[in-house]
């Protein structure tokens, strides 16, 4: 489904290289967990797949479904089903969080050819999926993100994904900030929405997250290249040693 | 700083040519001869068949702006008006004055639907249990009809053209007029007491809750023609009336002047609600033609517990010059201004309203959204001022601006005065910019940029949109959208 290439990526304004020849590849039904210290880019590498046009791509390619989706705008590659949970999603004022999601919802289906979502169909896709994230519907009238605590903007972020059904979920540290209920019920949303035709790729620190949300393969995002990939247990490694020695036999 | 600069880039590219109401309409017209003079003003008069007491108004102010400067305190820029080159009358020949819908001119009615007021429609509407609105539509100089006037009457609310209310109600029209905004005011309220052609008049008696909402759209038609409409409106003691005015015109290459004066008075426990959607043709890319707005709009809470609350959302003008004001008069009064001022392409745009506590426990509350984008240039001017018997009195202004792009200005510039030690005046003002993480973010759901721009500037004004009249807060926000659409994409 995802095929990254020896993608090399700088920031655009100063030319400073944040992805040094990266190369991944996820399949079609597969969680993905990604690890890495900070500032290794792992946020940038969400960002450069979402279309960020503060990154420049200087070299290699991503084939998202065979397609090569570079020049794509962030906004296609939104309608072509890649969705990106923040790691720190950003406030709307005077946007009530509802409003939100019906336009996203209805741009989406428009840039697809689909028909716009009647009112209470609407209403009732956003009552149903807030319901399973244990969101209160009062919070839905409130400004996006605004005033929001930690935990209930990554809630807002998942409930976002559950609506708009990507077939490519990227989530950035969704666990950060999340109590540990909050983190199972979160955990269950993006469990729900595992399907065959659907990948994973889950940014964390933590084996926490990875005990709930399962994933298939494990890679380590060090200075911009993925140094090792394993299965899950190089997860449990990593919270046992740390960082140190795979880095070490990687330089 | 990619997207920001893409939107810049589009900003700079700026389709003001998208105007939507840029049509003209073929219509006979009859005009007065160019220029300015006592013969033009006697010309208008006797058109309007007008007894000798409003000539006799009209050629005093004459008289005093012969004698006046035209002010150059605004921050707007502007190549000097040649007053003798415009024409001050120009009315649709086959209207002499407001008819009933079936004898207007079909052409004129054509022009109303294209711009989304279905005059027919509305009385049709009449019998339907729906919000209604009763119309007042000004076509260059003249009103050309007033609809629902009729049931109006039966409340007793009095709505009609100022040229028919100054045959009809002459006592009403001489005690009011003038009174709240003196001939002498300002070089252009004097201009327009001489030579004002046509508005409306509304009188809601004594304890009347006007049964729907009363409206006018204005529009200029002719080549080089003014617009100087005038605008009285009456709340007798404990009466209510919502008032909307909308404004359009054609694209021209040259400016043209629209010079209004709108006054209201309140008495006791009155209340008066004034939208205005203002959407004149801006001139083009290049900053070429475009309306000259220069307005006095002022609202006199003469009685005690009256209530003034101006609402307004201003996309139009190549220049708009525009304080519409509250005299707190009354003991117990209460003021509102509640702004949306967007800027896009060359427009410059000075604002704001000036709210003049005199009575007790007076309170006011100024609410101004500023947008500006391409080159524009946008200006808050606002005064907030306490008189000294003004005791306890109590203001909060909260002036926010928005800017898209890095071309354009925003200002502000307070002023305020308390005589009053026990005055209680706060201002809050915030600048910002619509982030390169907002952008992305909606992005990022698949909300194209424009509809982007569209959604997070219809959050910043959202608290402007609630205070207007429900039927007209989609419109507005669709006109928001519009007047930006030229920003990006
Ligand atoms: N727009 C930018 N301008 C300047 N520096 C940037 C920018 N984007 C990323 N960087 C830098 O690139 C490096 C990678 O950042 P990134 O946010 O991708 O790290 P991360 O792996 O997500 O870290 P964390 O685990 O702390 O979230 C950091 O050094 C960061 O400061
Ligand atoms: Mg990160």
């Amino acid at each position: 489904m995802l095929e990254i290439k020896n993608l090399h990526a700088r920031i655009a304004e100063d030319g400073t290289e944040i992805i040094r020849g990266l190369n991944l590849t996820v399949k079609a039904g597969e969680v993905a967990a990604i690890m890495g210290p900070n500032g290794s880019g792992k946020s940038t590498l969400s960002y450069i797949l979402s279309g960020r046009e503060d990154y420049e791509v200087t070299e290699g390619e991503i084939l998202y479904n065979g397609e090569n989706i570079l020049e794509l705008d962030p906004a296609e590659r939104a309608a072509k089903g890649i969705f990106l949970a923040f790691q720190y999603p950003v406030e709307i004022p005077g946007v009530a969080t509802m409003q939100f999601l019906k336009v996203a919802m209805n741009e989406q289906r428009k840039a697809r050819g689909e028909a716009e979502l009647t009112t209470p169909d609407f209403m009732r896709r956003v009552k149903e999926a807030a319901a399973e994230l244990k969101i209160n519907p009062d919070m839905l009238k409130r400004p996006l993100n605004v005033g929001f605590s930690g935990g209930e903007k990554k809630r807002a972020e998942i409930l976002q994904m559950a609506l708009l059904e990507p077939k490519l979920c990227v989530l950035d540290e969704t666990d950060s900030g999340l109590d540990i209920d909050a983190l199972k019920i979160v955990a269950d949303g993006v469990n729900a929405l595992k399907s065959p035709d659907r990948a994973t790729i889950v940014i964390t620190h933590y084996q926490r997250l990875l005990d709930y949300i399962v994933p298939d393969t494990v890679h380590v995002l060090y200075k911009g290249q993925i140094i090792r990939t394993g299965d899950k247990s190089l997860a449990l490694e990593l919270e046992a040693n740390g960082y140190a020695d795979i880095i070490g036999e990687a330089a | 700083m990619a997207a920001v600069q893409e939107t810049i880039d589009q900003v700079r590219q700026i389709d003001v040519d998208q105007y939507k109401y840029g049509f003209e309409t073929e219509i006979e017209v009859e005009k007065a001869p160019k220029g300015l003079s006592e013969e033009i003003i006697r010309f208008i008069s006797a058109k309007k068949q007008e007894p000798d007491w409003m000539l006799e108004w009209r050629l005093d102010a004459y008289r005093r702006w012969l004698t006046m400067e035209e002010p150059g305190w605004a921050r707007v820029d502007y190549p000097r008006i040649d007053f003798n080159d415009i024409y001050y009358y120009a009315a649709p020949k086959t209207t002499s004055g407001p008819k009933s819908l079936d004898e207007v001119d079909p052409e004129l009615l054509k022009v109303y639907e294209k711009l989304g007021i279905p005059l027919k429609e509305q009385e049709i509407l009449a019998g339907v249990d729906k919000p209604r609105v009763a119309v007042d539509a000004v076509f260059d100089s003249v009103s050309v009809v007033t609809t629902f006037k009729k049931e109006l009457a039966k409340a007793g609310v009095i709505f009609m053209s100022i040229s028919e209310a100054v045959r009809e109600h002459p006592e009403l029209v001489k005690k009011y007029l003038g009174s709240v905004v003196p001939t002498t005011d300002n070089y252009y309220a004097t201009l327009n007491s001489a030579v004002f052609t046509d508005g409306s008049f509304v009188y809601v008696p004594k304890g009347v809750r006007c049964p729907m909402e009363l409206s006018t759209y204005f529009r200029i038609n002719e080549k080089n023609t003014g617009q100087f409409e005038r605008t009285l409106i009456i709340a007798d003691e404990g009466a209510y009336v919502s008032y909307l005015e909308g404004c359009t015109a054609p694209q021209r290459d040259e400016n043209q002047l629209h010079a209004a004066v709108v006054e209201l008075v309140a008495l006791d426990d009155a209340e008066i609600k004034y939208s205005t959607v203002q959407n004149w043709y801006p001139g083009d890319k290049q900053g070429k033609g475009g309306i000259y707005n220069f307005v006095t709009k002022r609202g006199d809470c003469r009685g005690d517990r009256s209530k003034i609350s101006w609402t307004q959302v201003e996309t139009g003008s190549a220049i708009t010059w525009k304080y519409p004001s509250c005299i707190l008069r009354g003991d117990d009064s209460r003021g509102e201004f509640y702004s949306i001022a967007v800027s896009n392409g060359h427009q410059q745009i000075d604002s704001g309203t000036k709210m003049i506590h005199l009575g007790k426990n007076t309170s006011s509350r100024i609410i101004s959204k500023g947008i500006a984008a391409g080159v524009s240039q946008n200006t808050y001017r606002g005064q907030v001022s306490a008189h000294r018997k003004a005791t306890n009195a109590r203001n909060f202004t909260q002036c926010d601006s928005l800017l898209i792009g890095d071309r354009c200005g925003a200002h502000t510039v307070p002023y305020i005065e308390a005589k009053n030690s026990s005055a209680q005046f706060e201002h809050e003002a915030t600048t910002s910019k619509i982030s390169e993480d907002q952008l992305f973010y909606c992005l990022q759901r698949g909300i194209p940029e424009e509809a982007a721009i569209a959604l997070i500037v219809n959050g910043f004004v959202k608290e402007v949109i609630q205070e207007l009249p429900m039927e007209f807060a989609v419109e507005a926000q669709k006109l928001i959208g519009i007047s930006l659409e030229g920003s990006v994409g």
